[in-house]
């Protein structure tokens, strides 16, 4: 067991933590949010300047090959500096897909442009009746002469507005909540018979309702094989629900160092707010709460960067607390700025709405309990 | 003792049903069904049906025109507006200064100021809090100096609810520096706001919406006779209005109402999911939830009966807006998790009358559910944060 980061994961932390603390501060980060595309794309041109687009990809394909460790230091900076820029939409969800079951055509045509900052992508694994499970597919691809004609809703699809990219996954056989029987597809956004209603998202993230009426896909479109696109789609979630868990406890440490602060200059009865030793422990909860989540998250990366057994587990395990331990931490935070808290205007209340956001994905507190509890 | 209704009082709840279903204007209505945020008109237009009916001044006794209702038919007539999804009586008027006006003001106040109250007339909204005095209220800045027959206020108010509708704001403000508490130099102030040096900004809170305020006083001349009481008491009357609003903001038969349309919609499908009904987690919590809010019925319903036998509201409201605040915030937590991934999306544009059906984003008000989670944090806050009632109980009931 070694807790250390090598030098490599060290300079990668210093890096997103010197470009949050100078080039993205929370007024940046409103503006960007606040215009008519949402994240901004000379930010997103940075980030594959860096690098960043490219961590998780092998060597062989021009990446870092990056993994769970480094993709918890990036999430958990980005969280601290509230980023909207689609990083888990392109990067951990469709990037992960491309990067594990893409061929060498479908990598030249889509994975590079989405490493070079180039292409936007989204991976629309939810429907209108899924709620959090993956293997529920009522979207349909049927294979006819030419390829494949696929039909179905696509729900609340994470920058499927933008994406120029859009992977589908749809079921070509099997009953509506079989694993087995999914297929992912490789489909254009401007597609004939797509139609997309974006939106923004409480977060201030962007995302979709993707329909698709009979859309063609032909051989190229298909990524990977046929009805056995469970275990990726399962892998790039576990994936995407640790990235997250990152960005909230990052999200977490930052709600409770300001509640902290904001207590120490506050004054109300002749004296700051924090000296009342009702809300000191309310205080200390927060910290109990953050150090436990990163204990977790620090579990988790691990297991999952040594593939151990308990890597699925620690994941649900990160989820559970991340989603109860963030309720109590976003939740008191605001409670302990008293109106200023409920106020669009300070920032504790949009970070207070992405880790709420943060707790509705990939599985609520609930439905991971669940797993640990089976 | 009995929990059941007596034939009189059965009666009268088939009329309030009846007046519910029935003479709320039929657009509004609608827009309450469709979860459609109402204009100011609206409101005036609804609490002016009330008015027509005589039971705008629901809380008042009967002399000053009001119902003089039991605690029985405040009952029946909360839960039945509850259970109507209609809108709320905004409480700034008919709930908060009106009673202040009848208790506390003169005779000439009563005149001028309760009949437009009851019949909707003049929006009111209340001036308490500052940017430097929230909880800790008594310290507040807001000066009014008597110069001849008109005071010279000076001035911010914050937090304003419907400030930006109001035609007057009922406001605590400092008359006296030189007391030896700092209570007794505050005075309970009517201002017009139309008034030169009033200034109202917009404050918008965490979900994006425009309900708060901050107002401005700079050299505003208020004629003396719009002092209510006695020159620093202000600080007593608004002391028992906070207590009056504590009870108000229980809120107990509108999340009563909101409980039993979530375990109706748990009851079958959404959007083709499996029922949630199914979800033992989520039925469980939903439960304990309606648990919790029929002890707080029952608490409510005893604090009533001690009232009606005489007694103002004492320190027990406290109990109240705590525990009816956490069940309202506990009950958006349920919303929200019921709507997954359609908690998510921000489509404001889609709260528009009669907006097509198969153009929505989510089934029903899904979308509006993590706003209604963010914005009603709010609740653990305002009318005396739940910090300040913990501190209330613990001085006031246990005399610690
Ligand atoms: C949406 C909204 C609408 C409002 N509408 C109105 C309105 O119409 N009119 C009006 O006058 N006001 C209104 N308010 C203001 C409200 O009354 C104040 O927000 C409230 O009194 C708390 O004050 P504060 O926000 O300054 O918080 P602070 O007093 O600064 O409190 C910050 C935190 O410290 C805690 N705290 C403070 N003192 C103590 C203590 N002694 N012990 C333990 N904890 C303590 C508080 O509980 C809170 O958690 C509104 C507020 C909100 C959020």
């Amino acid at each position: 067991m070694d807790f250390s980061l090598t030098e490599v994961q060290s300079m990668l932390a210093e890096s997103a933590e010197k470009f949050i603390a100078n080039d993205y501060d929370f007024d940046t980060r409103q503006t960007i949010a606040a215009s008519e595309q949402g994240y901004s794309s000379s930010v997103w041109r940075t980030f594959a300047e860096l690098g960043w687009t490219a961590i998780p990809f092998s060597e062989a394909d021009g990446g870092f090959d990056g993994g769970p460790i480094e993709s918890m230091l990036m999430m958990q900076q980005f969280g601290r500096g509230l980023i909207v820029e689609p990083y888990l939409a392109n990067i951990v969800l469709a990037g992960g897909v491309l990067r594990r079951i893409a061929n060498e055509s479908q990598k030249a045509k889509w994975m590079q442009p989405l490493i070079a900052g180039e292409l936007q992508t989204a991976l629309a694994f939810a429907e209108p009746q899924s709620r959090y499970d993956l293997a529920n597919i009522e979207t349909t691809a049927v294979a006819d002469a030419d390829g494949w004609v696929i039909n179905g809703h696509k729900s609340v699809v994470c920058n499927g507005g933008h994406a120029g990219l859009l992977i589908i996954p749809a079921r070509t056989s099997g009953d509506s909540t079989s694993a087995t029987g999914i297929t992912l597809f490789a489909v254009e956004g401007m597609a004939d018979g797509v139609t997309r209603r974006s939106y923004r998202t409480v977060d201030a993230h962007q995302a979709a309702e993707i329909r698709l009426e009979n859309v063609r896909a032909d051989g190229g479109a298909l990524l990977g094989d046929v009805n056995k696109a469970y275990a990726t789609l399962d892998a790039v979630i576990d994936e995407a629900t640790l990235a997250v868990c990152a960005e909230a406890v990052g999200i977490m440490q930052v709600m409770t160092e300001k509640t902290v602060e904001y207590s120490k200059n506050r004054v109300q009865f002749g004296v700051p707010i924090g000296s009342f030793q009702a809300l000191q422990h309310r205080m200390v909860d927060m910290l109990t709460a953050c150090e436990q989540s990163y204990s977790l998250l620090i579990w988790a990366s691990m297991a999952n960067a040594d593939q151990s057994d308990e890597a699925k587990k620690s994941i649900s395990a990160l989820k559970y607390q991340v989603g109860t331990a963030g309720q109590k931490v976003g939740q008191e935070a605001v409670q302990l700025h008293g109106a200023m808290g409920v106020c669009w205007d300070t920032d504790i209340a949009h970070y207070f709405k992405r880790l709420t956001a943060i707790g509705q994905m990939f599985g609520n507190a609930d439905w991971h309990l669940d797993k640990l509890a089976a | 003792m009995h929990v059941t209704f007596s034939e009189d009082e059965l009666a009268f709840r088939d009329e309030v049903r009846a007046f519910f279903r029935n003479e709320i204007p039929e657009d509004i209505a609608r827009k309450q069904r469709q979860n459609v945020p109402l204009e100011r008109e609206d409101h005036i237009r609804f609490q002016k049906a009330l008015f027509s009916k005589g039971w705008a001044g629901y809380n008042w006794p009967i002399e000053y025109g009001g119902t003089g209702w039991t605690i029985a038919q405040k009952y029946i007539f909360g839960t039945e507006m509850a259970d109507a999804n209609s809108p709320n009586i905004i409480p700034f008027g008919l709930g908060m200064v009106g009673p202040i006006i009848y208790t506390f003001g003169n005779e000439a106040q009563k005149l001028r100021f309760l009949p437009d109250i009851l019949e909707s007339n003049v929006w009111w909204c209340q001036g308490y809090s500052e940017p430097g005095s929230g909880s800790d209220l008594a310290s507040l800045k807001t000066r009014a100096d008597l110069e001849g027959d008109h005071y010279v206020v000076n001035g911010t108010k914050t937090w304003t609810t419907l400030g930006q509708h109001a035609d007057w704001i009922f406001c605590l403000v400092r008359t006296s520096s030189d007391v030896a508490r700092r209570q007794e130099g505050i005075s309970f102030l009517l201002i017009d706001m139309q008034t030169p040096g009033v200034t109202v900004t917009p404050i918008l809170t965490i979900e994006g919406d425009h309900e708060i305020n901050e107002v401005h006083f700079d050299d505003v001349q208020v004629p003396v006779e719009n002092l209510v009481g006695e020159e620093g008491k202000g600080w007593t009357y608004g002391k028992v209005l906070l207590q009056h609003e504590r009870t108000g903001t229980a809120g107990v038969a509108s999340t009563n109402y909101r409980l039993k349309k979530l375990r109706a919609q748990a009851a079958r499908s959404v959007r083709g999911a499996a029922p949630l009904v199914n979800d033992r987690n989520f039925m469980r919590k939903l439960a304990a939830t309606e648990v919790e809010l029929k002890a707080l019925e029952f608490t409510e319903l005893r604090t009533l009966a001690a009232v009606a036998s005489g007694k103002a509201p004492g320190p027990e409201s406290s109990i109240l807006k705590l525990k009816g605040t956490e069940l309202q915030q506990a009950t958006d937590a349920l919303y929200m998790e019921a709507a997954g991934y359609y908690a998510l999306p921000y489509v404001p544009d889609q709260y528009v009358l009669d907006f097509p059906e198969d153009a929505r984003v989510g089934e029903g008000a899904e979308t509006t559910s993590s706003l209604r989670y963010f914005n009603f944090r709010k609740a653990s806050i305002y009318g005396g944060s739940n910090e300040i009632q913990k501190n209330i109980i613990a001085k006031h009931v246990l005399g610690l």
